[in-house]
């Protein structure tokens, strides 16, 4: 309330309930016991899903490639174990839906053999090129949530003349404290990572954004970046949504990224920590990216930890690892508790995206009965973007999107703080989900109707030729008759001619 | 485990409407006890009758609409409604006084336009303004300060509340906003006509006027108090009670014989209940802090203007419902600025430094 002016850098954010001393005390489990079968979606990534190589019957080994990267936005997966593949076939997806999705199924051995691994001499001299080549064969994917094939940032952060890569490390999200964990424990591999990555996107600095209720991981990545000045880390405030990259960029930079653009034509690249450390494993270790760093936690879980599981691990054995309370669980969330999906079955694989597993309890997720807007704009204030999401979602109610989109629709982030600080619990970010949905829906059917039109007009057009084409033809025959008729009368009267004169 | 799809966020902050209304409450309480602990017994029952006359009405209005009346009674925002509708009213007002203002601030304010939420104007304010037009008599009529101890008995103050009024020029006066307009229409001119005034008892209170509108010292910490809690912002306030200052200083300082000064104009009248509880109305205020420092600014200098030029000696009851009419208008040309965009809405320019 004193702080009579805002900071400029700073608009919006909420302070929730953070839920993070559950897990961040507790070093990574490293021990997890390999499961017996392992459930590997081809599609893990934003982009093209990748196409299986393998054949059912055929032995793999741990981290030999099961499915290559098709097209330019990919990224291929690989066996997190050694075994047999059981199956290649549809299986549920860790997504609100649980629709299945085309899945490799690896029966484990339980020997965990490698597979040969290319481990340059010196990762440090590699090509830039060279390095992206391998981020993207390791299927390295961004791993905050928006799972972006890695390379391809990298690639373009070549080709834009980057100044700064902006290491996203903030984490804001409660109960969450997977990065914390791997900064605190994997900060020398991390800077390793960082340094990697600006060789490979030639850029000359890098930042690494923490939020201030991390400090020993702030401390820690402060000592292992000591000795190489251009990568900054830098503490900023433990407001969420700080871990939306753009609002990151903003408190540390002061640049804001322009609305219909990406952060590449400011000069910035955005990555995730653990992304670093995803790409140090690939480059200095040789290693795809086949496990990751999973907070599991929630008041219906006994033992909330981060744990270190194999992708393609059922989230339902994770959850038992960490001692779940079947009874107690009222909603299983993936991700973090603001922006995570709903999941309806615990029986869907860990995927490289999944930066957490809740089991939430009713006390949790207490959801009383949504009450009119009283217009306190408290979602006004709390939103990051600088958007009205009531006057949005009275104007969803009422059914005009576009007078939505015309208040900002498209630029909202779905972040939740609008949701969140409702006094009158209306779902808001349901709204806007919806409305883009709708948005989404009315775009592909005038797609299709501008299709069905513009198929008709050709179809015309062509009609209109063949007809033309015919009366050419038909004109061009008759010519040539005529022009025949004539020469045969010319001939014949030449013919006469000569019998005259004969 | 539930199988619909659910969107997140999962879990919510933990204040609720119905406890903002709650703190509301609490905040109006110290101002309100001081408005019973003045006037007495009368006071007490007008209280009581437009506090329980707006949540029956409130009742009856949600059972016309047809949905179940309890959990939106429960909210409180009725209770809100007709406290400060009888924190506006001579506390020595007759009892139906109390019932036609809530009726008319929980109908024809509130529920006519579709219930909570929905409302151009401010019901309380619009219960005010429709009163002093309507019953001018009734509404001017200021009880002399009669503490609960010394003042009329229970008994005695069931006669004056519910009985009407007798023996009226003994126990009651001018307010000081009152008497000043009154003497400057006999060509009287100002130090001599307040001579009689204390700024310091204006401040804590003890003076004739409305119920809960005398003590600025309990408004103000009220306010403060309800800043703290998050539940108000300050832009509001500030702007109404900086403009209010500042065009009455210029005034007072050019002339000082026919204008108040600014001390009297903000320790007067209902400028400290309407800056931080009229003004700060959720529902009739703009969303946007600079919108709500516009809104602040206009009330403010419909106030002045009201008082200083106009025909009644207060002006906050007009001041505010014009503004609140603005209110839909400076909502739709002050926005805040969206991220990545010009204040009009276009891209930023890309700029690579």
């Amino acid at each position: 309330m004193f702080a009579l002016f805002e900071n400029p850098r700073l608009r919006g954010g909420i302070h929730a309930e953070e839920h993070k001393s559950e897990t961040s005390p507790h070093g990574i489990v490293t021990d997890f016991p390999l499961p017996k079968k392992l459930y590997i979606p081809v599609q893990q990534h934003v982009g093209k899903p990748a196409e299986p190589v393998v054949k059912v019957g055929e032995k793999v080994l741990k981290g030999q490639l099961l499915a290559y990267s098709q097209g330019t936005i990919s990224a291929p997966v690989h066996a997190p174990t050694s075994g047999i593949i059981a199956d290649v076939k549809d299986f549920p997806a860790p997504h609100p839906s649980a629709l299945p999705i085309r899945t490799v199924v690896i029966e484990s051995d339980g020997k965990e053999q490698w597979a040969e691994l290319t481990i340059p001499d010196d990762p440090f001299q590699l090509d830039p090129e060279e390095i992206c080549e391998r981020v993207g064969a390791a299927g390295v994917v961004g791993l905050g949530g928006a799972v972006f094939p890695s390379a391809v940032k990298l690639s373009l952060g070549r080709k834009n003349k980057i100044h700064t890569l902006l290491i996203n490390a903030g984490e804001c999200e409660p109960y969450l404290t997977c990065d914390d964990r791997l900064m605190q424990e994997r900060a020398g591999e991390i800077v390793g990572g960082i340094r990697l990555m600006l060789r490979g996107m030639d850029a000359p600095k890098a930042m690494v954004g923490i939020e201030d209720n991390k400090p020993e991981a702030f401390q820690a990545m402060q000592m292992a970046s000591r000795d190489f000045p251009n990568i900054v880390v830098a503490q900023v405030p433990t407001r969420y949504p700080m871990g939306w990259d753009r609002q990151m960029l903003r408190y540390l930079t002061g640049q804001e990224i322009p609305a219909d653009g990406r952060a590449t034509d400011i000069g910035v690249v955005v990555h995730n920590v653990a992304t670093a450390f995803a790409v140090y494993q690939a480059i200095c270790l040789g290693r795809p990216l086949i496990s990751r760093v999973v907070t599991v936690s929630g008041a219906a879980v006994a033992k909330p930890r981060n744990v270190e599981v194999p992708i393609g691990t059922l989230m339902s054995e994770v959850l038992a690892y960490c001692g779940l309370e079947k009874s107690k669980m009222a909603r299983l969330v993936m991700g973090g508790p603001m922006m995570g999906d709903a999941l309806p079955i615990a029986e869907v694989p860990v995927v490289k995206a999944c930066n957490g597993i809740l089991a939430l309890s009713h006390a949790d997720i207490d959801e009383p009965p949504v009450q009119p807007c009283i217009r306190c704009s408290s979602c006004v204030t709390a939103c990051p973007v600088g958007l009205l999401p009531l006057e949005m979602a009275s104007r969803i109610k009422a059914n005009q999107l576009d007078s939505a989109v015309d208040l900002g629709l498209k630029d909202c982030i779905s972040c939740g703080s609008c949701s969140y600080v409702c006094p009158s619990n209306i779902p808001l970010v349901h709204y806007f989900k919806f409305a883009s949905g709708e948005l989404v829906k009315r775009q592909q059917a005038e797609h299709k109707s501008d299709q069905t039109k513009r198929l008709i007009e050709d179809r015309n057009n062509r009609m209109e030729r063949i007809r033309l084409e015919a009366e050419a033809e038909a004109l061009r025959a008759q010519e040539a008759r005529a022009a025949r008729l004539a020469a045969q009368q010319a001939q014949q009267a030449q013919q006469a001619k000569a019998e005259e004169t004969a | 485990m539930s199988s619909k799809p659910i969107s997140g966020p999962h879990v919510a902050a933990t204040r609720r409407v119905d406890q903002i209304m709650r703190l509301v409450i609490i905040a109006l309480a110290p101002a309100t006890a001081l408005g019973v602990l003045l006037f007495g017994w009368p006071a007490l029952y007008l209280l009581a009758v437009t506090v329980l006359s707006a949540m029956a009405f409130e009742g009856f209005c949600l059972k016309l609409k047809g949905v179940p009346a309890m959990p939106y009674l429960r909210d409180g925002s009725a209770i809100v409604t007709g406290l400060l509708v009888v924190m506006t009213l001579p506390p020595w007002a007759p009892w139906w006084i109390g019932v036609v203002g809530s009726a008319i601030a929980i109908i024809l304010g509130k529920h006519v336009y579709g219930g909570l939420g929905q409302n151009l104007f401010n019901p309380a304010m619009l219960a005010r303004v429709a009163l002093l037009i309507s019953f001018p008599i009734e509404m001017t009529t200021w009880a002399n300060v009669s503490p609960l101890l010394t003042g009329p008995g229970v008994i005695d103050s069931l006669a004056i509340t519910f009985g009407g009024l007798d023996n009226t020029d003994a126990v009651t006066g001018a307010t000081t906003l009152g008497l000043v307009k009154t003497e400057f229409s006999q060509n009287h001119l100002l130090p001599s006509i307040l001579s009689d005034y204390s700024g310091f008892l204006a401040f804590i209170g003890w003076e004739r006027g409305s119920l809960g509108e005398t003590s600025s010292l309990l408004l103000l910490g009220g306010g403060i108090w309800l800043m703290r809690q998050g539940v108000i912002k300050w832009h509001g306030p500030l702007a109404l009670l900086a403009t209010i200052f500042l065009l009455s200083s210029i005034f007072h300082l050019w002339d000082s014989k026919h204008y108040l000064s600014p001390w009297v104009h903000l320790n007067s009248g209902a400028v400290m209940l309407v800056a931080f509880f009229i003004v700060t109305d959720y529902v009739t205020s703009p969303n946007t802090p600079l919108g709500q420092v516009i809104f602040g600014v206009g009330c403010g200098l419909l106030i002045f203007v009201i008082r200083s030029w106009g025909g009644y000696p207060e002006g906050t009851g007009f001041a505010i419902l014009l503004m609140n009419a603005v209110t839909p208008l400076i909502d739709h040309y002050i926005r805040p600025r969206i991220y990545g965009r010009y204040r009009n809405g276009k891209p930023l320019d890309i700029t690579n430094p």
